[in-house]
């Protein structure tokens, strides 16, 4: 054994005073009233009691507390043994922001603002009338996609919304086919994707062959079980619910399992019913549910909608729905909640999942654009919900500008600059900006202010009781624990 | 067991330096090929042909040297007759598995003799010095400070004379990276001679903390090289413990870095033992967070030879008791997408959920079964046991698996 040192020979820390060791960039927030939650610059976390957190950023902390090698090896601190955490900290913050070299992805053509749904809750303030003056043109729509290929990013998703995509068919397959006439003459053509918003209600055999040809993926709208859906979706006929499952059931044998996705919008009505919400969407086979609140704007706000509940509410609702989906989980159902599954990501991997709400610097303009049926063009989906409400703060300009004019519109880079939460005021101080984002859309709308007040803003109460009930969870239950990370690794 | 490295009798010797030959049972082999050809003859071979040419027509000119394969008691009476060969080897039957196109490295002078090269196995691994900067405890090549770059000059004719349809070698020490860039150019002769080969050399990654230096391997732009790289724990004093060195896990990790900076395969290596056990799902979950552009983590088992017999009891966990433990740590390089493996374990002392990640990683030369594995259905999947294993300490839990 001689030959052999002893570990402690290879510490070079000495045992009885405090450490020598530097502070790598860190944030703490309180968990709860004894424990913190520590970030360091990349997003990993680690759970410290008060006075450990105490001591250790007043430099007081010794090598041989235990909390000492997690902090250095998750690179909160650096000491003589190791060097290196700067440099692998910066190609996981490198990894996280990776997307905005992509520039922006995702391109909305508003084909039509007209729908046959009456939704109380309506964000996008449907019309019901006039052909005309509500549809997108073609040359507009001809226009819209030479910009989309303009983007430098290499793969594009072209989402079809509405009011009701498919009442205007006959320009959605004229979008489609131009859009794969342009990346086929690419030199390098792109990843060309397609999605399409639908309520599913007007979806014919013949639309559902043209989606399986082009590989369109449908998203719709289910929000529970009948009599929730069919009041919160109220249509003529009242048949909303049945029309959304059947055609579920018709897309699913058309296109294949994994190409029908659907969204909730909570209600005031939905509030007690979490859990039938949730057996809605496992009846019908989906993987997952994404657990949405209203958003303030089109008729939810118009119709009192919006303030129905307010936004404690909604978190208890969102508990005890993530609570029951958990327990699927452990009773061997595999099931997930997708918001908690983006934050996740955001939480345990450096992968950002690029949602656009979450997104710091901001997702408007830069992660997604928005080509209105009018012709204008918009930072994003709330933008033009906004807009539709006689606030057009966020209109970029319209299909007849050139890209270069749009993507450097004074307003869009304001707002990508003020609202950057790293040094946004209280969002710089925040445990949780790393996994966050910036909505200046929201704060807009909510502030008048890009920026937002946070301890005034839903966006930052809603989205703080989240990432602690995550932590809180997996800190608790190393069940939980695993499910998560499963969770984030395949968001 | 195989005994690759043994000592014959050399009848004829010649003043030959230490050589490299191919072997080769080709009697007819032309005279211009049998300078760099040993033939190997049976007992049977040569009485054969001393009924076919009764005026005892020497069989062997021309050849390097020959080797001469029988039992002991064969040897005396037949090899006064073949008196115009020379360096004829009489080798005892530990050497029975030579075969055509295998290569060995024959010293007339001592009679030393070691397979360098056998042609029918999937794992041949070439030693390039047994100097090393590490010592660690579990250590199964324990490194000498001498002068060995005669084997560095030899793995540049050996990969010369490897067929060009070798499948895989492996390069070791030791530390290769120990000869600094003419280790860089031994990857260039052998890409050159052996464009189609996988090539996998073992090494503590440190001297690539040199960007440099990893650029320069990086330029050869190799088509199938992998660097097997040790890191034991995501605590650099731990690392440094298990290796024996001050600062090695830094420059290891930044070896790392600059190694996939410029494209070049990496695996990462972690022995699984007592001192590594503490930290083995810390380490993976450090290895998940910072280094997940790696390709690929082997989690593996101890060989029971060298320093590891020294330090076993320090070293040695019973796999049984650290199943749980093992399955964790691969549940996390899994979930987060990572190729992983389990190297040198039994499939009957992990659990279930780890069986598909074990591979049989064991070379054929030294890998072995206990009696109890005839009874295992599970037991053509298993890796079973280095031989070392088998003579000195494995699982107190081996047990037949009946499905």
């Amino acid at each position: 054994m001689s030959r052999f040192q002893p570990i402690t020979s290879f510490d070079q820390q000495s045992s009885g005073d405090s450490a020598q060791y530097d502070l790598l960039p860190l944030r703490f927030t309180a968990l709860d009233d004894s424990r913190y939650v520590a970030t360091n610059i990349a997003g990993e976390y680690l759970l410290m009691a008060r006075d450990a957190l105490h001591r250790f950023a007043t430099g007081k902390l010794q090598a041989r507390d235990p909390q000492y090698v997690e902090l250095r090896s998750r690179h909160f601190l650096s000491d003589a043994h190791s060097k290196m955490g700067p440099d692998l900290l910066a190609i996981k913050v490198r990894s996280r922001h990776a997307r905005l070299a992509d520039w922006t992805g995702l391109h909305i053509f508003v084909l039509t603002l007209r729908c046959e749904h009456a939704c109380p809750y309506c964000q996008v303030s449907r019309q019901s009338e006039d052909k005309a003056a509500f549809d997108m043109s073609r040359e507009h729509a001809n226009k819209a996609v030479a910009l989309a290929f303009r983007s430098p990013n290499k793969s594009i998703k072209i989402e079809f919304q509405g009011g009701e995509s498919f009442l205007n068919f006959d320009l959605m397959k004229h979008v489609v086919l131009s859009a794969e006439a342009v990346n086929a003459r690419l030199t390098e053509p792109k990843n060309l994707a397609f999605v399409a918003a639908t309520n599913l209600a007007v979806v014919t055999a013949e639309m559902l062959n043209f989606c399986a040809q082009h590989d369109i993926t449908i998203s719709t709208s289910l929000d529970g079980p009948v009599d929730l859906h069919n009041k919160n979706r109220p249509r003529p006929g009242g048949n909303s619910y049945q029309l959304a499952v059947q055609g579920i059931e018709k897309a699913r044998l058309r296109l294949g399992r994994d190409k029908v996705s659907a969204l909730m919008t909570t209600t005031q009505g939905s509030l007690s019913r979490v859990r039938e919400i949730i057996d809605e969407y496992l009846a019908l086979d989906f993987q997952g549910i994404f657990l949405r609140p209203l958003s303030p704007y089109g008729f939810a706000v118009k119709t009192k909608f919006y303030r129905a509940y307010n936004v404690k509410q909604w978190l208890q609702f969102y508990d005890e729905g993530l609570d029951y989906i958990i327990d699927l989980n452990k009773r061997g159902v595999p099931f997930r909640e997708y918001y908690a599954s983006t934050i996740l990501a955001k939480i345990l991997t450096s992968h950002d999942p690029g949602y656009v709400d979450l997104m710091s610097p901001a997702g408007i303009g830069i992660g997604a654009v928005v080509y209105n049926y009018d012709g204008s063009v918009y930072a994003s989906d709330e933008a033009r919900m906004l807009a539709e409400m006689g606030d057009t703060t966020f209109k970029l300009g319209t299909v007849e500008d050139s890209f270069e004019a749009l993507f450097t519109n004074e307003t869009l880079l304001q707002a990508l600059d003020e609202s950057f939460a790293y040094s946004s005021p209280m969002c710089h101080d925040c445990a949780f900006e790393p996994w966050c984002g910036s909505d200046p859309v929201f704060h807009w709308g909510q502030q008048q202010d890009m920026i937002g007040r946070k301890p005034e803003s839903e966006f930052c109460v809603r989205n703080m009781h989240i990432f602690k009930g995550l932590i809180r969870r997996m800190e608790d239950d190393p069940f939980v624990r695993r499910l998560f990370t499963r969770w984030a690794t395949s968001c | 067991m195989l005994k690759l490295r043994g000592k014959a009798s050399v009848k004829n010797a010649s003043n030959d330096q230490s050589k490299l030959l191919k072997i080769t049972r080709n009697k007819h082999l032309p005279v211009a090929l049998r300078p760099k050809h040993a033939l190997l003859l049976s007992a049977h071979d040569f009485e054969s042909h001393k009924a076919s040419s009764p005026n005892g027509e020497d069989i062997s000119s021309d050849f390097a040297s020959i080797l001469f394969l029988g039992s002991q008691k064969s040897f005396p009476e037949t090899v006064p007759i073949l008196p115009n060969s020379r360096d004829v080897f009489l080798l005892p039957e530990d050497f029975n598995y030579l075969a055509e196109g295998d290569i060995l490295r024959l010293n007339p002078a001592t009679g030393n003799i070691a397979a360098v090269f056998r042609k029918e196995t999937p794992n041949n691994s070439i030693l390039l010095t047994e100097r090393c900067n590490h010592l660690c405890l579990m250590c199964s090549q324990p490194p000498k400070n001498i002068d060995d770059s005669w084997l560095l000059d030899e793995a540049f004719d050996l990969v010369r004379l490897m067929p060009t349809d070798t499948p895989n070698i492996g390069f070791t020490g030791g530390e290769p990276t120990t000869y600094g860039y003419r280790f860089i150019e031994l990857i260039e002769t052998t890409k050159r001679n052996l464009p189609r080969t996988s090539v996998d050399v073992l090494t503590n990654g440190r001297a690539f903390k040199d960007e440099q230096y990893a650029a320069s391997l990086g330029r050869i732009k190799h088509p199938d090289l992998q660097l097997g790289i040790p890191l034991y724990s995501d605590d650099p004093v731990r690392h440094d413990f298990i290796v024996q060195s001050k600062g090695a896990f830094d420059e290891t990790v930044h070896g790392i870095l600059n190694l996939k900076r410029h494209g070049i395969r990496v695996e990462i290596r972690v022995v699984v033992h007592q001192q590594t056990l503490p930290r083995l799902v810390q380490t993976c979950e450090f290895i998940a967070r910072n280094l997940l552009f790696v390709d690929h983590v082997a989690l593996m088992g101890l060989e029971i030879t060298g320093f590891t017999r020294a330090n076993l009891d320090i070293l040695w966990a019973d796999p049984h008791d650290y199943r749980d433990t093992l399955s964790e740590a691969i549940e996390i390089l899994r979930t987060y997408g990572m190729h992983c493996s389990v190297y040198n374990h039994q499939l009957c002392v992990v659990n279930a959920d780890v069986r598909d990640v074990c591979r049989k990683s064991i070379s054929d030369w030294k890998n072995e079964y206990l009696p109890e594995c005839d009874k295992c259905t599970k037991r053509p999947e298993c890796g079973g046991f280095f031989s070392t294993q088998i003579l000195h300490r494995h699982s107190d839990y081996i047990k037949a698996l009946t499905s």
